[in-house]
């Protein structure tokens, strides 16, 4: 465990980003590689390209996960979302939820439909989506219906939006915690 | 329910004594005791005296039982055992808290009693080669067939896990335990060593499939938990196969003659028989899904092959000595994707039906003999000590190998499978049938306490089904399982794991790790790329996606809903109020079927009134403005008279008794009258369109070509129509709407002649207007007259004397024979009549021309 604190050690902050995730130290370290071997050009943040740079990720409909510029905290926070609930992490009341609680992963979901910001899934945010993870065999027809449908089964006040409450509400019997989780982040 | 199951009950006590009767008979003749056979049942007995007397003179009946025995009992067992389930079902308050699989071995043993008590030796027992070859096949195809693959796939470590370790730790533990009790001088003085022990362990070892599925459907737990049990039944199977053969064969070598590489040969053939069954399951599943990619042509036959090669599956597995329950499974999982893609909708229906069948009559079957065999004197040797040992055992040793495997899982596992779900599985190990089997095929003449096993394993099978099973529903309330709640299909839950499942290959992309889904995704594309080339359809791999098959799959479920509702409401006309919603229905069936639709609405009553005034006013009019219209109402109309001809016109259908042994629907097939009207129409079509757009001959030439698969789809579905027709209020209210807007376009003067000239039974062609039109006569013309050769069974079959409508139907029609100048206004009377069609205006519609 030596070599492993000398580098956690070189992490700036990160007791607090420990803290704030619930990642335990090998975590942080194997995660923070990760994040320097990302960063190609030694630039200290990562950049869409960098993303683009991974093979894999390339061939994946939902690029947009990061458009942004990440630094080494934020790009812990959005892995963190995925870590599994753990039951024996005591609960602060005082503190902010944890970070991969169930509303905070659906907020992240949320957040990917949400391209423009504006707290609602509009039709055509959805469709984007839909269009990108949808086979190509589905005509552009079928993707609006479906895209229709799916709108009318969570819309509750009719405007024809996806808003975050109505959002939660259509995903209430789905059991997020085990879906949106990756086996190793725990 | 009383009454209902009283009387079932009855009836099963009479076929039970019928089968008596002729099972002694069978004795009775075969010992060839004439005077106690007519003693006992009185004029059968007689006829039999009847028909083995030599013949004097020619028989008119005779009594053929021997013919017929074998067949005959089969055929009547199976009636008794399903009459048992239904009896099992009917008796609410029991069903409440015995499982069905209790309830059915409890009436064997009723059955077995009334038999025993006749012959006074049971007659009927499970035989292994039976069992193996004739029920168990159909039941495990119909759980790989019906496998939730993701699911299974998602967790076949654990499951395998499970069965591999788990089973012959069970054997293992079982056979040593009770050969160390043995030894202690807990079961006094028996012909029984250590390997016997163990070949006995292995046998009882496996968690059996149908005794699982039997007690586990109805408790309904959360589906991790159902798959681990059911997984690990299914796939111990090639463990039990291996251990019983290899202790089988351990027992004939004798013990010291066993070195190690015998043992190593042991392991080897676990490799060979688990691996080699999978892969002949595959193989057999590729197999199934090609041929399904070419069976469209005798689909009646179709759902067939699955069945046919899935015994294949079986019967080549146990051919080579591979374990056939692999096999077949794996033939089930394998193949369920691409025949459902690949196969009618139809077909897919009825596999999965019959296979349901099957399954469960084959399970019915099972749990009824498991009891009827066990009334029999000969087999039951008791040893109470080596039965209680054996079902402590068992017991035990099934809790402590869940616990432990379970608990090394769990540190790998996501989500641990809790203490609760473990208990619920280790009291859900199940032994059925299948041990009995394995016990029932021992060689007697190596192990000399058979019996005494086979007790032993009957006793197993009993507690763990009846007991355990009785017990499992209050465990699983009593410790509040998680189970499964029961949830409405929506889209946007779809649609989000689809989400998901993108996002956590990104994310494990981007962590840069190999985690689940990175396994799950290559599949998929490998999958995408290859398999789905192989073994599908070219059409089946256009509509694949699995979104979209919900989406359809809502929508269907969404029309069928509206349906129901129409028919409460007791109006149709509620379906057109709610087009907003039914927007995605109709888009769907928009490519495949607006033309025949529209087609075959606007021809509804015409098969009492004049085909060709109608098709001359109809027709016409549609095919000019399909392409002004706005879509969406056009759906709407053939949406709302889909459903009439679907629920107005049923008496028609019913009234035909017509055989066909490769169709359902008869009334696709050809037909004098179908033909007529065909023809008629395009005939008629064409030489109205030419007529209309002669002017432009460069848009006819594009037009035609376009249209006439369209037409001739749509004569089909007319003529189909017209058939079922029956002569009542509905289509009556429809012709009269026709004939008002022929009215409307102002031919109401003159139309007696031209009547005249329909009855002359040139009614295919109006030669009225022939002449008139400004295309010289092209080559239509002599299919035309062709036509009227044809026509006078069509004019006598317009005016069958047996209609009075008829008398009704003559005002209109007359307005209706339109004049070649109101060709001149088509487009007029054209545009109003769909307006008039659309729901929008039904008022309008009335209001215009009642």
């Amino acid at each position: 465990m030596g070599s492993t604190n000398s580098t956690l050690s070189k992490i700036p902050n990160a007791g607090d980003l420990m803290q704030e995730t619930g990642f335990s130290p090998a975590h942080i370290v194997r995660l923070y590689d990760r994040y320097k071997a990302l960063d190609k050009d030694k630039k200290g943040h990562l950049c869409p390209q960098d993303f683009g740079a991974i093979k894999e990720l390339a061939m994946n409909p939902i690029k947009q996960v990061c458009q942004e510029v990440l630094d080494f905290p934020s790009f812990v926070r959005i892995l963190a979302h995925f870590r599994p609930v753990d039951k024996n992490r005591p609960k602060d009341p005082n503190s902010p939820e944890h970070i991969n609680s169930r509303s905070n992963k659906l907020k992240f979901i949320f957040q990917l439909y949400d391209q423009d910001k504006d707290g609602k899934i509009s039709r055509q945010e959805l469709l984007q989506v839909l269009r990108t993870m949808l086979e190509k065999q589905v005509t552009e027809e079928q993707l609006e219906s479906i895209a229709d449908r799916t709108i009318q089964e969570a819309d509750l006040d009719r405007d024809d939006a996806i808003s975050f409450d109505e959002f939660r509400k259509s995903m209430e019997k789905v059991n997020i915690e085990h879906k949106m989780s990756i086996r190793f982040l725990r | 329910m009383a009454p209902y199951s009283q009387l079932s009950f009855l009836l099963t006590v009479l076929l039970i004594f019928g089968a008596l009767c002729v099972t002694s008979k069978v004795q009775i003749q075969s010992s060839s005791e004439r005077q106690s056979a007519s003693s006992n049942t009185g004029s059968t007995g007689e006829s039999t005296s009847n028909s083995s007397a030599s013949i004097t003179t020619v028989p008119i009946v005779t009594w053929k039982w021997h013919h017929v025995e074998t067949p005959y009992l089969v055929a009547l067992w199976i009636l008794v055992c399903w009459l048992c389930k239904l009896m099992a079902q009917l008796n609410s308050k029991l069903k409440s808290f015995f499982p069905e699989s209790a309830l059915l071995i409890i009436s064997g043993f009723i059955l077995g009693g009334i038999v025993w008590g006749a012959d006074k030796a049971q007659t009927f027992k499970l035989v292994p080669r039976n069992f193996f070859y004739f029920l168990l096949p159909q039941i495990i195809l119909d759980t790989g067939y019906f496998m939730p693959n993701k699911l299974f796939f998602s967790n076949l470590g654990a499951i395998l896990v499970h069965a591999v370790i788990g089973t012959c730790w069970n054997a293992a533990a079982v056979g040593i335990s009770l050969w160390g009790c043995y030894l202690g001088g807990a079961m006094g003085n028996l012909q029984i060593g250590l390997l016997q022990f163990l070949l006995f362990g292995s046998l009882l070892a496996a968690v059996d499939p149908v005794a699982v599925i039997a007690v586990f459907e109805e408790v309904h737990v959360n589906e991790v938990l159902f798959i681990w049990v059911f997984g690990e039944s299914l796939l111990n199977d090639g463990v039990t196969v291996v251990l019983y053969n290899v202790f089988d064969a351990f027992v004939s070598l004798g013990g010291e003659k066993i070195n190690a590489g015998e043992i190593i040969k042991g392991i080897v053939s676990f490799f060979v028989v688990a691996f080699g069954g999978s892969l002949i399951g595959v193989v057999f599943a590729i197999l199934i899904s090609l041929l399904t990619k070419y069976t469209g042509k005798v689909q009646i036959i179709e759902a067939g092959f699955i069945f046919v090669l899935g015994y294949l599956s079986y019967l080549t597995a146990e051919m080579l000595s591979l374990s056939a329950i692999l096999s077949v499974t794996f033939c089930g999982v394998c193949c369920q994707k691409y025949v459902n893609a690949n196969m009618d909708e139809k077909s897919v229906t009825a596999v999965r039906y019959a296979m349901k069948v099957f399954a469960n009559g084959s399970e019915t079957m099972i749990f009824v003999f498991l009891g009827v065999t066990a009334i029999d004197t000969d087999i039951w040797v008791w040893n109470t000590g080596f039965i209680l040992l054996t079902l402590l055992f068992v017991l035990v040793y099934r809790f402590m190998g869940v616990f432990f495997l379970t608990w090394i899982l769990n540190r790998y596992r996501l989500v641990p499978i809790e203490l609760i779900d473990q208990i619920v599985m280790s009291f859900g190990g199940l032994r059925g049938a299948v041990a009995y089997g394995l016990a029932a095929s021992l060689d007697e003449t190596r192990i000399k306490e058979k019996n005494l096993m086979i007790t032993t394993t009957l006793i197993v099978v009993y507690f763990t089904v009846i007991l355990q099973g009785l017990t499992m529903k209050p465990l699983v309330k009593w410790l509040k399982v998680k189970r499964v709640s029961p949830t409405e299909l929506k889209l946007i839950e779809k649609v989000n794991n689809r989400a998901f499942e993108h996002i956590l290959a990104a994310m494990e992309d981007i962590s840069g790790r190999i985690g689940d889904n990175w396994w799950t995704r290559g599949w998929k594309r490998f999958e995408d790329t290859y398999i789905t080339w192989f073994l599908m359809k070219p059409e089946a791999r256009k509509n694949r996606d699995y979104l979209f098959s919900i989406f359809h799959k809502l929508n269907l479920e969404d029309a069928i809903n509206y349906v129901t509702e129409a028919e409460k409401r007791g109006s149709l006309a509620f379906l057109n109020q709610t087009d907003g919603t039914i927007v995605n229905f109709e888009k769907k069936l928009r490519f495949s079927g607006v033309m025949p639709d529209i087609m075959s609405e606007l021809d509804f009553g015409n098969n009492n009134v004049q085909p060709t005034s109608v098709i001359q006013d109809t027709v016409p009019s549609v095919s000019l403005n399909i392409h002004e219209h706005e879509m969406k109402r056009m759906n709407e109309d053939f949406n709302a008279h889909h459903l009439l001809q679907q629920h107005l016109y049923r008496s028609r259908k019913n009234h035909r008794h017509k055989y066909s042994r490769s169709n359902f629907s008869i009334n696709q097939s050809e037909d004098e009258v179908q033909e007529i009207f065909q023809r008629t129409m395009r005939s008629r079509l064409e030489s109205f369109k030419s007529a209309k757009m002669g002017v432009t001959p460069a848009k006819k030439i594009t037009k035609h070509p376009k249209k006439d698969p369209n037409h001739k789809m749509s004569n089909g579905k007319t003529t189909d129509k017209s058939k079922k027709h029956p002569y009542g209020d509905e289509d009556f209210e429809f012709s009269e709407a026709d004939s008002a807007y022929s009215g409307d376009g102002g031919a109401t003067g003159g139309s007696s002649q031209r009547r005249g000239t329909y009855t002359m039974g040139a009614g295919v062609e109006n030669p009225a207007f022939m002449p008139e039109m400004d295309t010289p006569p092209p080559p239509w013309v002599t299919e035309a007259e062709a036509d009227t050769s044809v026509a006078p069974s069509q004019g006598a079959q317009r005016y069958l004397p047996w209609s009075p409508r008829n008398l009704h139907r003559l005002a209109p029609l007359r307005i209706s024979d339109r004049s070649t100048d109101s060709f001149l206004m088509a487009d007029a009377p054209a545009t109003e009549e769909s307006s008039e069609e659309s729901p929008q205006q039904p008022s309008q519609r009335d209001g215009t021309h009642m």
